[in-house]
């Protein structure tokens, strides 16, 4: 085999790999509730793969001649793990599907299972981000522990601790009942936004961590449309996350510098994933359901209008605000809202709405203190001004931001 | 519980020190040491001479053996500490990621021991 045809080999493993993770650990695991044995025999089988593919060529169906080694892996590896007599059953069906496959290559695709128990209300809310790219993206822990800043040592017991609980936990494989339906979804785009946000903030800057895991929230975002494409906040959430990626080349200026969002060049953002945002952000109004990545996404569509249009229509995003508050008073929403206030009705109205956040909450939000310093720059208040702009400056993380920040403090 | 943040620096980092007021590195510092004692977590702390300066005895044999420099003989030095009450180490790597020194030198977590600070004070 020459070397490119080694290198295509190489090529088709990691893309099936990429696109069949998430659908063969969701099935292996899906009568067993066993991630981490799924998981281990996925990875058995991409190594078998690695030895194989090369010598006798790409098999037709790859994603089933995975799925056939990594269930014959998977057996071998429950029956080590589990006393022989409680998973019998469990075996019994295993070796029954096992026989099925060698018919057909169909398997359902129970990926949307797997997203709901990542994000079950038993688990800890700060693991259901990490379990889900872990199990449907198949990222590492180590790359993983990156981007939550915590030890590569540490994140990696964190996931097996989870996927303990979802194994002897008793938490079932299943999408939810309509009645609990609409909070559980609310964990699962939590949980993909939360990737995508990572340390990103629109009023404050790019953060690196983020910047790696924005395409791996995008891609959980369109498998997750893939499987609900009737809910609005789906749509939503994916324009939103659309919106803010469109715009990843113009949050830097040419020598490397912070610009902030409404100074960016609109000649450097990219028109085909507006588009892409407006197109689903349509579908979600269509279906009558407002929500809070909706709003957000909204307010996103607003900023990008300006490349057309040329202007900000602040009094829109201060609504779009206004609704979010009443569902969402989250302190970024709160920030957000003040800074909106601030271009529709002035700095000291913007002013008067951080006033009203409880102080408490904003001694190491950084954004809030970018915002106020802004503004008493803006009313002339001098040293209040240098006192909020060395609190945000001292919170900052991306030395961009904090570059951006020590220009406009003087 | 309290983690000391040992910061480490490069050289250029400790020449950054004799720049004047406006040097940003040290306005970064400026704020990032507002914002420690506005949160209510900053302990204490202090900033190094350079390395040259540093000094390191060691006892062989019965006999005084004097270093000059630091010990370790590494690109980037210890410039500092600075020590802070904190709930966890996932709340001190946050800190720690604010720091200064994160983006351009290195910035270790280490938390205090007050159970062997116990057993040495007694």
């Amino acid at each position: 085999m020459s070397g490119s045809e080694q290198e295509s080999t190489h090529r088709a493993i990691e893309r099936v790999a990429r696109e069949s993770y998430g659908r063969l650990v969701a099935y292996l695991s899906s009568h067993t509730h066993d991630v981490g044995s799924a998981e281990d025999a996925l990875s058995n089988a991409l190594v078998a793969a690695l030895e194989t593919w090369p010598r006798d060529g790409v098999p037709q169906n790859p994603e089933a001649w995975l799925l056939t080694t990594a269930r014959r892996s998977f057996i071998d590896l429950v029956r080590h793990w589990q006393v022989a007599e409680a998973s019998e059953p469990t075996l019994v069906l295993l070796r029954e599907e096992s026989k099925d496959m060698t018919l057909s290559p169909e398997f359902p695709d129970e990926r949307l299972k797997l997203l709901f128990v990542c994000a079950h209300p038993a688990i800890d809310p700060a693991m259901h981000t990490p379990l889900m790219l872990q199990t449907v993206l198949g990222l590492d822990a180590a790359r993983i522990a990156h981007a939550f800043l915590v030890s590569p040592t540490t994140m990696g017991q964190r996931l097996v601790r989870a996927k303990t609980k979802i194994r002897d936990g008793g938490i079932r494989f299943e999408i939810p009942q309509e009645r609990e339906l609409p909070q559980r979804l609310d964990a699962v785009l939590e949980a993909i936004y939360a990737a995508f946000g990572i340390g990103w903030d629109d009023m404050a800057g790019v953060d690196q961590r983020g910047r790696d895991l924005a395409e791996e929230a995008i891609w959980l975002g369109r498998v997750l449309l893939q499987l609900m494409p009737q809910e609005a906040e789906v749509h939503g959430l994916l324009a939103l996350m659309l919106h803010c990626e469109a715009r990843r080349a113009a949050r830097r200026g040419p020598d490397g510098g912070y610009v902030p969002l409404s100074e960016q060049d609109c000649q450097n953002w990219s028109l085909p994933l507006i588009e892409e945002a407006e197109r689903h952000l349509d579908k979600a109004s269509s279906r009558g359901r407002t929500g809070r990545f909706q709003l957000e996404a909204a307010i996103q569509s607003v900023h990008a209008e300006r490349a057309r249009s040329g202007g900000i229509q602040w009094n829109a995003i201060m609504m779009f605000y206004e609704q979010l508050m009443r569902i969402s008073p989250t302190l970024g929403t709160r920030t957000g809202y003040a800074a909106a206030v601030a271009e529709a009705k002035g700095a000291e109205a913007g002013l008067a709405a951080l006033d009203g956040i409880d102080a408490d909450a904003i001694s190491a939000y950084q954004p809030y203190w970018a915002v106020r310093a802004h503004l008493l720059q803006r009313l002339g208040k001098t040293p209040e001004a240098l006192d909020a702009f060395d609190r945000a400056i001292g919170l900052a993380e991306d030395p961009a931001v904090r570059q951006f920040l020590l220009q406009r403090r003087g | 519980m309290q983690f000391a943040l040992l910061i480490f620096e490069s050289p250029e980092a400790f020449a950054a020190r004799n720049a004047d007021e406006n040097d940003p590195y040290l306005g970064a510092w400026r704020a990032y040491y507002k914002a420690l004692v506005e949160a209510g977590i900053y302990v204490g702390g202090n900033p190094l001479q350079p390395p040259e300066t540093g000094t390191t005895v060691r006892l062989k044999d019965g006999k005084r053996r004097v270093q000059d420099g630091p010990f370790a003989d590494t690109k980037e030095q210890l410039g500092g500490f600075t020590i802070l009450e904190l709930p966890s180490l996932d709340a001190a790597l946050e800190w720690a990621a604010r720091c200064p020194a994160a983006s351009i030198g290195a910035v270790e977590v280490r938390p205090v021991s007050p159970e062997y600070r116990r057993r040495v004070t007694g």
